[in-house]
């Protein structure tokens, strides 16, 4: 989608603001930078000595792809100042003429992280139930009296089609020792 | 004829009752979490890969084969009764499926689409036998060059092709590229971008990042958006077709395959072109031109056969060339590795059990989908009343079950949600996903071809171009680029003819 560019005055620092949020896509460009930056000096201090074999070593692609990243970052930037505008992804559940909801997005990578932080202590059936009731919650769901039984029951299941007849090991925690 | 052969072998393999049951179990599975919505085909197979870890490779892409073909119905299942698809293949059926819906006639749709289906699958499928023994033996003699210039032929087509943006889909398969070097290099041994973590060197699993971009980041994507009030589904009945539509659509589902069958195999996008050249081509030889937009049914039936083609199409490049084409594939061409195979030219020769195994159950599959899916299809109309929170917390959580399942290191879990926030920011800025995957799972590969290419040529650039394949591969790359340009003279010679 490309809308026209505006124009506006940076002089005021409302002004400035809106001009930064109307081109939050720098943003996009700055890690882009930052990345091949990060590429490139890790490709620069390698020490490559006699393990390189052939004319081609292990820092050539690692310097084009750095190099690369650089490139694209400026030519994004060029993009997003004459007013180019990357479109949002749309789906049959998004709606994008609401504003983005953060508490929701932090609300999900928080529940995420404490699941895989209780995975090995607590085992997957009960870090994986916390996991799915967690998400609900986050994404709105407040029935407190069917969903930590649909988050318990799935986890449970999954555990024992994983671990039992798929014959692919997730550990079973302090509760499964007891069962 | 050999091909004959060896397909008969094939069926012994994919006949046997395990193998069978395999095949149900993975086209129900891939028809229910395709019909789910927001869940596309590409989520679906790498949601499922976990299920897949204990399995032996055959029965593995058994069920592979009927997730895919499976979710691809499903998808269009969504579309035809909710009207707002999920992906660019689907959008199509929603186009002529949902008024359709709306008129009472939803039953008539979904079957237009499921013997759609059936039809562009047997048909790709036979294209299939056809062609993949010539092209993979053709293709057996190419070399180091020829392999990088395919890669190199990917790697363009599917950011200039793609999606409305050149610089962002370049940006987005430097990303995956990116991610593609961290670990120890392959030739040598060096490591990149490990900053002196163990777990790094091993490098990042292609797995934990197709589940990353399509899972976690689809579903935190979707959370900061979640539409308030989901959209209502069509309720519909079994699905069945009268006299009248059947003699308006066996043209449309004979048409459909000729078209999606070429552009699966091309690095365009799979079904996306072909869906939309099928639609076009049925509104211009349809007899009934008054009914299109209202629900004409040779515009369900026309493009639905052709995405079906289409993934038939993707499976002959995906398995002679080991040239993936859409995410689809980009996440069975991951599986593959996983089990230490490399498709490509040899697989036809090292693992004929599998290849062939694996293309019998896709014609097993399309009975079966066609078997299941007409009885089925109310049954799958109520998966789209699924509460939202119920359905993107399951996608977190499946997401978890597949990255944990990979190495069982809790660390995966954090790189899986930190591609994930990848993924999201990819989605807000509209940098496509695809090349990001295809950066990972190629990259790699495309690098130590470049090295062994070079190493021949003892570092002369000739040895990039000296094979016949591969200036014609890069001539091809070289239109693709140009394309823009010579279609905006084109253009401007039309409007000059016009005036």
């Amino acid at each position: 989608m490309t809308t026209p560019t505006t124009e506006s005055p940076t002089g005021t620092a409302t002004g400035r603001r809106a001009w930064l949020r109307e081109h939050s896509e720098l943003g996009v460009c700055v890690l882009l930078l930052a990345l091949g930056v990060l590429v490139l000096t890790d490709a620069l201090t390698m020490d490559v000595d006699i393990t390189q074999r052939g004319p081609v070593g292990p820092k050539t692609v690692p310097i084009a792809v750095g190099i690369g990243l650089l490139v694209i970052s400026a030519l994004l930037a060029v993009d997003v100042l004459r007013g180019g505008r990357g479109e949002a992804e749309g789906g049959e559940d998004v709606d994008l003429s609401e504003p983005a909801d953060w508490r929701t997005v932090l609300l999900l990578t928080g529940v995420f992280l404490g699941s895989a932080v209780l995975i090995e202590p607590a085992g997957f059936p009960v870090a994986g139930a916390l996991l799915f009731w967690g998400a609900a919650f986050a994404l709105g769901s407040r029935r407190v009296d069917r969903d930590p039984l649909i988050a318990a029951v799935l986890s449970l299941l999954t555990y024992v089609v994983f671990d039992k007849l798929l014959g692919v090991p997730l550990p079973g925690g302090p509760l499964m020792g007891v069962l | 004829m050999n091909a004959l052969n060896s397909l008969m072998d094939g069926f012994g393999t994919a006949l046997t009752p395990v193998n069978l049951l395999w095949a149900a179990l993975g086209v129900l599975l891939g028809t229910a979490i395709g019909v789910l919505p927001g869940i596309g085909p590409a989520m679906a197979v790498a949601l499922l890969l976990p299920v897949t870890y204990g399995l032996d490779p055959v029965a593995a892409f058994i069920m592979f084969a009927g997730i895919y073909y499976g979710a691809m119905f499903g998808g269009s299942t969504t579309s035809i009764l909710l009207n707002t698809p999920g992906e660019s293949a689907a959008v199509v059926a929603a186009m002529e499926g949902n008024p359709m819906a709306k008129s009472g006639r939803g039953a008539q749709a979904l079957a237009a689409a499921a013997i759609g289906h059936f039809a562009g699958g047997m048909i790709g499928t036979v294209l299939l036998v056809a062609l993949a023994p010539t092209v993979a033996d053709l293709a057996v003699d190419i070399g180091a060059p020829d392999y990088f210039a395919i890669m190199v032929l990917a790697f363009i087509a599917v950011t200039s092709v793609l999606g409305s943006s050149r610089v962002r889909g370049m940006a987005s398969l430097l990303i995956g590229l990116t991610i593609g070097l961290v670990g120890l290099d392959q030739m040598t041994g060096q490591q990149r971008l490990t900053f002196g973590s163990l777990q790094l060197a091993d490098g990042v699993d292609v797995v934990i990042v197709a589940v990353g971009l399509f899972a976690i980041g689809e579903a935190l994507w979707v959370a900061a958006h979640l539409r308030r009030g989901a959209a209502e589904p069509i309720p519909v009945g079994r699905p069945w077709l009268g006299r009248g539509d059947v003699k308006r659509t066996w043209k449309s589902w004979l048409r459909g395959p000729f078209i999606g069958f070429p552009f699966g195999a091309i690095p365009a996008g799979g079904a996306e072109i072909p869906t939309f050249l099928s639609y076009v081509t049925e509104k211009r030889l349809s007899t009934h031109k008054d009914e299109w937009g209202k629900g004409a049914i040779e515009g369900v039936a026309g493009p639905e056969s052709a995405a079906s083609a289409s993934a038939a199409g993707t499976l002959v490049s995906m398995l002679t060339l080991g040239l993936p084409t859409t995410a689809v594939a980009a996440v069975m061409l991951a599986a593959f590795q996983q089990y230490g195979i490399q498709p490509g030219p040899l697989l036809f020769e090292r693992e004929p059990e599998l290849v062939w195994g694996l293309i019998a159950s896709l014609f097993v599959g399309m009975v079966l989908l066609l078997a299941l899916n007409l009885p089925l299809a109310p049954v799958w109309a109520k998966l789209l009343r699924i509460p939202r929170p119920y359905l993107y917390a399951g996608i977190m959580f499946f997401a978890a079950v597949g990255a944990y399942a990979v190495g069982g290191e809790v660390v995966d879990l954090v790189t899986l949600l930190v591609i994930g926030l990848v993924g999201f920011g990819m989605r807000r800025y509209g940098l496509p996903i695809l090349p990001a995957v295809i950066g990972v799972i190629l990259g790699p590969n495309a690098e130590q071809q470049l090295r062994r290419a070079l190493q021949i040529s003892d570092g002369s650039v000739t040895g990039l171009v000296n094979t016949p394949f591969a200036v014609t591969v890069y001539a091809v790359i070289v239109v693709l680029l140009a394309w823009p340009l010579l279609k905006r003279l084109v253009t401007r010679g039309r409007s000059r003819a016009d005036a």
